[in-house]
């Protein structure tokens, strides 16, 4: 049998911003249609984490591998296959919520863009907005947005730091379903969250950032001997 | 190569229908012209002979300080949302942000030209004596240069604080050869004189907006970089 190759598999990471280091010698490897959480206490790393693997930042030391080939940084074939949602939507707000969705089809080559990014407005629940400006946007509607320019291109690799800030309830039922879909179609989902209502219901693994390196995870699909993530988070951030 | 361009265009598009939504860079570029203008027909007697010469000069300080004023938005305006961000994840040759920008300038600086050189011809009562032709040629030389070289050091210094002073204080001198060549050749070529020095002055911006062209799109992507 053929062994199964990760998705993503990051060896070693390292990375120093300034003279501190934030990431210490960090590995894991994330297969097709899972869902990892990334959790842990503020500062832990974990935004720091994403915007290497999603090539905003040179990682200090270390390997990332993707689908089994070591990345080459700003290659483009490697880019188009990742989509990251970080803390800022990286919308233009003088643009439409449609322009701005086209603005990055455009640039990631998407085919039968108008049609692709119709029909995500309207998954998105953003389809009687689509032409106003997203200046006018709240919150909600701007990570609705936000989300809807990340699948767009239908990326392997989703990296979402935080997405369901600012989500209203039918928002968050809305995304996890959406999440769900992408998982069935074999994406591998990393997931930096705090609410732990959200772990349980979505991942299949949670990992623990804190200081820079893993000190703690957890397996979500075996039902035996489980403890709530609440109580395993508590148990892991206060040991050691 | 020439999915450099087209991004390059996508990006340019994006950026100017934003201004075309906005008006935000256009309007004050074009109302500092209009002013230096203005200030500069109060300042000399439009009938003294004199002052003649010194209008094709006051083509490339419009140029320069209208140009600085789009330029420094230029990627500021990118930093908003985190946008430049959105654009250095995409999967794009960041040289083609550089070419996007460089468009988009171009095009701006262009407008500002076409309106206020003319104004300043006509309100100066400018004797066009030379070659038009070799004038407006001038111009697209030197105001490309201009742009090439803005773009990139806009980018360089768009991570610093007070951005807007340090984008002149690192432009002005690299611009100096070039500058010098094209007051020198847009007064000759305007006036009809010495017309002969004149277009070794052009080789030399040619040569000048070649290099400088080389230059930046090759160390664009290291300036994008952030540690
Ligand atoms: N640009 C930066 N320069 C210096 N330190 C930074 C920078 N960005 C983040 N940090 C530091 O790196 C650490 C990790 O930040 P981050 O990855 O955002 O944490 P998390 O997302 O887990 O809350 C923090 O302690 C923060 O102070
Ligand atoms: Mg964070």
């Amino acid at each position: 049998m053929k062994e199964l190759v990760a998705m993503l598999e990051i060896k070693n990471l390292s990375k120093a911003l300034g003279e501190r280091p934030v990431l210490r010698n960090l590995s894991f490897a994330v297969n097709k249609g899972e869902i990892l959480a990334v959790t842990g206490p503020n500062g832990a790393g974990k935004s720091t984490l994403f915007k290497c693997a999603a090539g905003l930042m040179k990682p200090g030391g270390g390997k990332i591998f993707l689908d089994g080939r070591p990345v080459k940084r700003n290659s483009p074939e490697v880019k188009r296959k990742i989509g990251f949602l970080g803390h800022e939507p990286f919308l233009y707000p003088s643009l439409s919520a449609v322009e701005n969705l086209r603005f990055y089809g455009k640039l990631y080559k998407v085919k039968d863009l108008d049609e692709k990014a119709f029909e995500l407005l309207r998954k998105v629940g953003l389809h009687y907005f689509k032409d106003m400006p997203v200046r006018s946007f709240s919150r909600g509607m701007i990570q609705r947005l936000a989300i809807a320019r990340v699948l767009l291109p239908e990326p392997e690799i989703l990296l979402l730091d935080e997405p369901h800030t600012g989500l209203d309830r039918d928002g968050l039922a809305l995304f996890n379903g959406i999440l769900l879909e992408k998982k069935a179609e074999g994406a591998a989902i990393l997931l930096i969250t705090h609410d732990f209502s959200q772990v349980e219901t979505l991942a299949d693994r949670a990992l623990l950032l804190k200081k820079g390196k893993i000190t703690a995870s957890m397996e979500l699909r075996n039902p035996s001997g489980r403890i709530s993530v609440g109580k395993w988070y508590e148990e892991a951030v206060n040991a050691g | 190569m020439m999915e450099l361009i087209r991004d390059g265009f996508v990006i340019a598009g994006k950026d100017l229908r934003k201004e075309w939504k906005t008006k935000e860079t256009i309007s004050v570029m074009l109302i500092f012209s209009a002013l230096v203008v203005l200030v500069f027909s109060f300042a000399f007697d439009p009938a003294n002979q004199t002052v003649k010469t010194v209008i094709p000069g006051l083509v490339w300080l419009i140029t320069i300080f209208s140009a600085l004023l789009g330029l420094n938005r230029s990627f500021a305006s990118e930093l908003e949302n985190g946008c430049l961000n959105g654009l250095r994840a995409a999967p794009i040759d960041p040289a083609s942000i550089y070419i996007g920008k460089v468009i988009a300038n171009f095009v701006l600086v262009l407008f500002v030209q076409m309106v206020s050189i003319p104004v300043l011809f006509i309100l100066f009562d400018y004797r066009f004596a030379g070659s038009l032709l070799w004038f407006l040629a001038t111009v697209f030389l030197g105001t490309y240069g201009l742009i090439i070289i803005g773009t990139f050091l806009a980018a360089l210094a768009v991570n610093a604080q007070n951005s807007e002073m340090l984008l002149p204080v690192l432009l002005l001198p690299l611009l100096s050869p070039l500058m010098i060549g094209a007051v020198q050749a847009s007064a000759a070529f305007a006036g009809g004189e010495n017309m002969e020095s004149a277009m070794s002055w052009i080789q030399l911006m040619a040569g000048y907006d070649l290099l400088f062209t080389a230059v930046c799109l090759l160390l664009f992507e290291y300036i994008l970089e952030d540690s």
